[in-house]
């Protein structure tokens, strides 16, 4: 009987190791970290209330929808750093179609989605075809996005100030379209903009489970060349990666005008460095072959709830970037320890 | 017989160079050294044998100070020792030489050779000059005459094992271990690689080497010593070990054959299944044929182009310039490696690290990786299919791991190879291209790798093989293709094929 008593135990231990070696239970631990921080420094009671959580949903939910994307082309052990230049790109874009041209919404979100769409398989293109890697390839993407931003708007932010024939600026009503992106629903409870970053991770787990899509982005982050040599289409799946990334930018740029009511041309700046270091606190592994988009949510949850607490907790800016920094070291640090 | 007994019974008061008594060894719990002994003596090779996770590694990665958390003893010229990290052994004169070589490709041959122990002055100057004389002398030593200020990069593997025995030379070193440094040469850059350890032998120098081939365990060793599951079988001098109770010690009971038996192969009874005419390889064509039910055996020397055959007919550089290639029959256009595929071939590459598994993946993954195809419906994976049939491949292959959901990387290289196998197999080839299909796994594995290849060989598959350790070509091959600098140097049918005329023919020698 004692025996058997610590046999269990034994079992239950080895059990408990294993599964804190997971990625999957190092990046909730990351995240319980956190918000068990919330909890203590909980700024009389802001923490516990709804609102605080939905409007971190609502925060995160652009950058989490970057980070989507980001995974994918993460995983395929490649980098996409043009992110955030292609979010200023369609923002600037859909305002300009939506607001100043009166567009249809409908069609002013496939012609958006379609430039996000060319500028992935543009960086995927040059990626794959000319062996450019994919940090220098999407450098220079992110330049030049940000540059057709700026000529595309005149270097002006798009808003609801509409210019004149006569030089006056008159103010519009903004398209019904924003009103409904930047809404809540369910009686306040939840933002669209949430809904929309929700199921974009849907779309990500859908295509990295269950299709044979995944396994080959899976394939080639882990090993190309041994990829290739079983028949595995690279140059699709590469195009694949860096298209899809586009195509959430794309969202996220739409995301981003609706909130903000008008679409500015320097949206979107240091953004890909959040998204990068969201999909990497989860634990998807920057060299390739591993991780998964639940993690990039988790990890998502992570960084929403530090800047949340620090926010609710008036924690100056400058101590916050500085707190900030720290925590991400900390926290990839604390996954990493494995062996 | 008689002198080599009268050599180890005279070196016997001798105090030997190194002794490791009761060394015993865990990993997160699982014992993988229990209670092992080992000793080296001055100009020794003593030769350390078994099976892949015997705990060979381990135990030498003790011994030069990479694993520290081990528990036993280990007297270094009879003075108690304990290495804290490789650089603490390595002043004790102790340099290894791991399967994964430490070397820097894209920096010269001299700055590898002196890496980490630069000569410099008290400001930190290098002193070139010492150096290059220093490194220069060395490779003199070695018989090697290369420029040492080019990258290592321009030179071949068989170069890189030797600046890595530079190194240990610079090092002083009195002690060297070799791990299985003989798994990527060919046979002439091995044999004069034991020119090279029986002159450091001379010299005094005591030498570790590890290895699976049973031929070259005899050539070389004064003694052996057999591990098993991290335990310690025995030591013996070769010729008081038989190679058939050397397997016994390795294997843990006894393998009948070194090569399984088989029936016979006759031509008439079967037909062309791949014909290849004037294939151009390097301006040199090529053109041969083979049967189904056929496995023929491609010999060569490194850079006779044995590989680059395969991976041209196979269409890893995409369109070859010229030849004509038909399978079944058929024309067959080489464009890609995934048309290769559908047309029912498939190539086991030499190197599964670099560009055969991907070692993140599960073992299902791995084996569905080339036939993926077979398990969609409207682009979805049906797992439960994928599972049913893997789980089929699994235990025919008699892969062992926990379960086919674990990750290759954490299998022994054997298992590894089965895997692969396994993936290829599951494409439905009509012809199979091996390309060093037993490299570097042990002696176990490699019969049942043999077994599998002589069962595919009975149902008619057409097999080609490419393999470094001669008698297993002439074990395995029905007939035996040549090559020499590219060119078809001889085409030898299995009875009158000999290790002799083979590497006659590979060295450009007309019969």
């Amino acid at each position: 009987m004692q025996l058997k008593q610590t046999k269990f135990s034994k079992n239950l231990i080895l059990d408990l190791m294993r599964i804190s070696k997971l990625p999957v239970a190092r990046a909730l631990a990351a995240l319980c970290f956190v918000i068990v921080l919330g909890m203590i420094f909980n700024a009389d009671g802001a923490f516990f209330k709804w609102d605080t959580h939905r409007d971190m949903l609502r925060h995160i939910s652009v950058f989490g929808i970057l980070a989507c994307g980001m995974t994918l082309v993460i995983i395929t052990a490649g980098i996409d750093l043009s992110v955030g230049s292609i979010l200023g790109l369609t923002a600037v874009l859909f305002s300009l179609f939506t607001i100043h041209l009166g567009w249809p919404p409908f069609f002013a979100v496939l012609i958006c989605l379609a430039a996000g769409l060319s500028c992935g398989f543009t960086s995927g293109f040059v990626i794959d075809r000319f062996k450019v890697q994919p940090f220098i390839a999407t450098l220079a993407m992110m330049v030049f996005a940000r540059g057709i931003a700026k000529w595309v708007s005149g270097g002006q932010k798009i808003s609801t100030a509409v210019l004149q024939t006569d030089g006056t600026y008159q103010y519009v009503e903004a398209p019904p379209v924003f009103n409904l992106i930047n809404s809540k629903i369910f009686h306040e409870n939840i933002a669209v903009v949430t809904l929309i970053f929700l199921g974009s991770i849907l779309i990500c787990w859908l295509v990295l489970s269950k299709l044979r899509w995944g396994r080959h982005i899976y394939a080639v982050g882990g090993n190309e060349e041994a990829s290739r040599l079983s028949g595995i289409p690279v140059t699709a799946t590469k195009l694949l990666v860096y298209g899809a990334s586009g195509f959430f930018c794309a969202v996220a740029g739409i995301c981003q005008a609706a909130q903000e009511l008008q679409g500015d041309p320097e949206a979107g700046m240091t953004y890909e460095l959040t998204a990068i270091a969201i999909v990497v606190i989860g634990g998807t592994n920057l060299l390739g072959g591993t991780g998964g988009i639940g993690l990039t949510f988790i990890g998502a949850m992570t960084i929403g709830y530090l800047e949340k607490i620090l926010s609710i907790n008036a924690v100056g800016e400058a101590s916050r970037l500085m707190l900030t920094g720290v925590i991400i070291v900390g926290a990839v640090m604390f996954q990493k320890y494995r062996k | 017989m008689h002198s080599n007994t009268h050599h180890t019974e005279r070196a016997h008061p001798e105090k030997p160079l190194l002794q490791m008594k009761n060394i015993h060894k865990s990993f997160s719990g699982v014992k993988v050294l229990d209670g092992v002994c080992f000793d080296l003596k001055k100009g020794e090779i003593h030769v350390l044998a078994g099976e892949n996770g015997a705990g060979k590694t381990t135990l030498v990665k003790i011994l030069s100070g990479a694993h520290t958390d081990h528990s036993g003893d280990v007297y270094l010229d009879g003075a108690l020792v304990r290495f804290v990290s490789p650089s603490h052994a390595a002043k004790y004169g102790i340099s290894a030489i791991y399967q994964e070589r430490s070397l820097v490709n894209s920096m010269s041959v001299r700055d590898n050779i002196f890496l980490g122990k630069e000569k410099t002055d008290l400001l930190g100057r290098m002193n070139f000059k010492q150096e290059n004389d220093l490194a220069r002398h060395v490779l003199q030593q070695l018989g090697l005459d290369i420029d040492i200020s080019r990258p290592l990069s321009s030179y071949p593997l068989s170069v890189k094992q030797m600046i890595e025995i530079a190194k240990a030379l610079v090092n002083e070193s009195k002690i060297i271990i070799m791990d299985e440094p003989t798994s990527a040469l060919n046979t002439m850059e091995t044999s004069h690689l034991f020119e090279i350890i029986n002159e450091l032998k001379k010299n005094g120098h005591g030498i570790v080497f590890i290895s699976h081939r049973l031929e070259e365990i005899y050539n070389i060793a004064d003694r052996i010593t057999v591990l098993r599951d991290g335990k310690y079988i025995g030591t013996s001098v070769p010729d008081r070990l038989s190679s058939k109770n050397l397997v016994k010690w390795m294997v843990g009971r006894e393998l009948k054959e070194q090569f399984p038996s088989r029936t016979p192969f006759s031509k008439k009874k079967s037909s062309v299944i791949l014909s290849v005419r004037d294939l151009s390889l390097n301006n040199k064509s090529i053109s041969f044929d083979l049967y189904s039910g056929e496995i023929l055996g491609i010999a060569g020397l490194q850079g006779s182009g044995k590989s680059l055959i395969l991976h041209s007919l196979f269409g890893t550089f995409g369109k070859p310039d010229l030849g004509h290639m038909s399978l079944d029959h058929r024309e067959h256009m080489v464009k890609s490696p995934a048309k290769s595929i559908q047309n029912g071939i498939a190539l086991l590459t030499n190197d599964r690290k670099n560009n055969g598994l991907v070692f993140d993946m599960s073992v299902k993954e791995n084996i569905t990786l080339a036939s993926l195809s077979k398990f969609l419906k409207w682009g979805w994976i049906q797992k439960k299919k994928e599972d049913f049939v893997v789980s089929r491949m699994f235990e025919s292959f008699h892969i062992k791991a926990k379960s086919m959901e674990q990750t290759v990387s954490t299998l022994s290289g054997g298992n590894q190879q089965k895997v692969l196998l396994a993936k290829w197999l599951m494409t439905n080839p009509k012809v199979l291209f091996l390309d060093e299909p037993t490299i570097g796994i042990d002696v176990a594995a490699k019969h049942e790798i043999y077994k599998l290849m002589n069962q595919w060989r009975d149902q008619g598959l057409g097999q080609i093989l490419i393999t470094s350790e001669l008698p297993e070509l002439l074990a395995l091959s029905d007939r035996i293709l040549v090559l020499h600098r590219g060119r078809l140097s001889a085409l030898y049918e299995q009875h009158e094929a000999t290790q002799e005329k083979i590497l006659r023919s590979a060295m450009g020698q007309c019969n």
